[in-house]
């Protein structure tokens, strides 16, 4: 490609219509990016299933959709769906003592073959918009976004209720010290499986979403999901302390996890924009969730280091066989 | 108030780290009495400790707590009984949570956590009371994250949320060994004056002598998993560290 010709396929025009389509992937994915949250954020947990439970909530909707179920039952159900393998994820990590990053990737391999089966062994299986409702579709973006904010702004003010209750405060206790809140009559267990249940509900939720807005279910839709969700919470929380400094409430932050979806989106928009090739961008988002889970540790070690510390001892100690 | 009977627990049975950990230890506490445990390294103070707190079940023997059986009891169904300070300050509190919500998890302990908010502000008033009474100044700091807190700020408020919903018994694990000493005078001045507060029963380890001696109304020395020492009343008050130092060389 000449560079003329380059110049002209990324024209600003062109980057800008595309951007309300990112920006409704991003809300989707920044309701995926919220259960991802709970359990990395309030359990300190990294659950893999999500990657599982993604498509499984797709597949759930589609094939109910299919089946003449109203799409909006179709999506409830596939939250009930991804409730249950998160159940089953919490239920093999505290029962049965496999370290919860273990019983993550057993969850999502097993749902691999679940979600096959819940598609009839199909790869992937499609929704026509012209014949059913759906909730929300790409055809019609500047909807998808009014209706996908709405859902994820009902999700925010849930979740802003339920971890300001007891049972809510009880969850983020046995992420924070769970040898505490056993002392405080806690059932850490129960609260790491009701936890993990409700992340994997709201990732099924976002699968759902996303199934219905592209119009085709797909087995392999929720590979990487863990890693995108991630760098939603990542990023908004970049941004959050940017802006807030000091801790501020909680509703703030979740909708910070929105925003962040929403910037990855437009990030990748860019990057294909720029006419990079698209395979190449999940190397490009490992390498954004690196930086940005590193940026912590970085900040902390700038000004101590061992190396740093080695020179300066040496110039001591040559200054003091001088004297 | 409790009573220990015959309780045995071996870690590791039948493998070359085979340890037996508590030997048929027997131990009653009266109501009010505060007892302070001491004993080398391995002796069993943790273990018996532990034993009572519920963090795993026991071998032989039973537990009882105001007569009520709590042997077969895990750890968080203990809780309404029980208040627990631990040795390392930084897991009695929550770091990622403000410091009124952790008293406010304190004030709920053993109780069902239902869907009613998390806390209410009456409670937050109580709460600025009580911070106030430890005059470290935490009363002003309310919403600050536990985890910004010192080691002994923490204590502190660990020590406190144990008694706001008072226990029947309450169990200090070490608590002031992993701090400085000007701070652990502090945090065990404080916790004599809360178990008179409340007049709570009381379960103290640790590994100092002197904090063993002039602490509690009665001091049960450790060794080898077995109770070798058990003085109360006039003669724990006449009791110098010289004796117990005869004693830790049997």
């Amino acid at each position: 490609m000449s560079l003329t010709s380059f110049t002209a396929a990324i024209s600003i025009g062109n980057l800008i219509s595309r951007l309300p389509s990112g920006v409704s992937q991003g809300i989707i994915w920044g309701i995926m990016a919220l259960g991802v949250y709970v359990t990395f954020r309030l359990l300190d947990i990294a659950d893999l299933s999500v990657d599982g439970t993604f498509t499984t909530g797709a597949a759930v909707t589609v094939m109910l959709t299919l089946a003449g179920v109203p799409s909006w039952a179709a999506t409830l159900a596939a939250i009930v769906a991804g409730l249950a393998a998160g159940c089953i994820t919490g239920l093999l990590h505290t029962k049965l003592g496999i370290p919860a990053i273990l019983a993550g990737i057993l969850v999502q391999f097993a749902l691999y073959t679940v979600n096959l089966r819940i598609m009839g062994m199909a790869a992937n299986k499609s929704i026509n918009p012209d014949q059913f409702r759906l909730v929300l579709t790409m055809r019609n973006v500047p909807v998808a976004i009014l209706v996908g904010g709405v859902i994820a702004l009902v999700v925010i003010l849930l979740m802003y209720w339920y971890f300001g209750t007891e049972q809510g405060s009880a969850i983020r206790a046995t992420g924070s010290s769970p040898q505490m809140s056993r002392a405080l009559g806690i059932n850490t267990g129960t609260m790491k499986i009701i936890g993990l249940a409700l992340s994997n509900g709201l990732v099924a939720l976002a699968g759902g979403l996303m199934a219905q807005y592209q119009g085709y279910s797909d087995i392999n839709m929720g590979r990487g999901a863990i890693v995108i969700g991630l760098a939603a919470v990542i990023i908004g929380e970049g941004i959050f302390d940017a802006i807030f400094r000091k801790g501020a409430n909680f509703i703030a932050k979740l909708a910070f996890v929105i925003l962040g979806g929403i910037l990855y989106y437009i990030i990748m928009i860019i990057i294909l924009w720029l006419k990079l090739d698209p395979n190449d961008l999940k190397l490009f988002t490992a390498l954004i969730v690196a930086i940005f889970l590193a940026v912590p540790y970085i900040k902390k070690m700038t000004g101590e280091s061992f190396g740093k510390a080695g020179k300066l001892s040496l110039k001591w100690l040559k200054n003091k066989t001088q004297d | 108030m409790l009573e220990v009977m015959h309780v045995s627990k071996t870690f590791n049975k039948g493998t070359i780290n085979e340890k037996r950990a508590l030997i048929d230890v027997s131990l009653t506490m009266e109501s009010g009495e505060f007892v302070t445990v001491i004993g080398g390294n391995g002796a069993g103070k943790s273990t018996l400790l532990n034993a009572v707190a519920g963090s795993w079940p026991v071998d032989e023997g039973a537990i009882l707590v105001d007569g009520v059986n709590i042997t077969g009891m895990p750890e968080y169904k203990r809780a309404p009984m029980i208040g627990r300070v631990f040795q390392d300050p930084m897991i009695g509190t929550a770091p990622n949570m403000e410091l009124q919500e952790n008293l406010a998890l304190a004030y709920r302990r053993g109780q069902k956590r239902t869907l009613r908010w998390g806390i209410t502000a009456k409670e937050k008033e109580m709460y600025r009371e009580r911070l106030a009474t430890l005059n470290l100044g935490l009363e002003e700091r309310m919403t600050t994250q536990v985890g910004l807190l010192s080691g002994g700020q923490r204590q502190a408020v660990t020590l406190l949320m144990a008694a706001l919903q008072r226990p029947k018994l309450l169990l200090l694990d070490e608590h002031t060994a992993a701090l400085d000493p000007k701070t652990a005078e502090k945090v065990l001045a404080f916790s004599d004056r809360i178990v008179k507060e409340y007049s709570l029963t009381t379960l103290m380890i640790t590994h100092n002598m002197t904090d063993a001696i002039e602490h509690g109304t009665r001091l049960i020395m450790m060794d080898g998993g077995e109770i070798v020492f058990d003085i109360k009343g006039e003669d724990k008050i006449h009791l110098r560290k010289e004796d117990l130092i005869s004693r830790y060389k049997i």
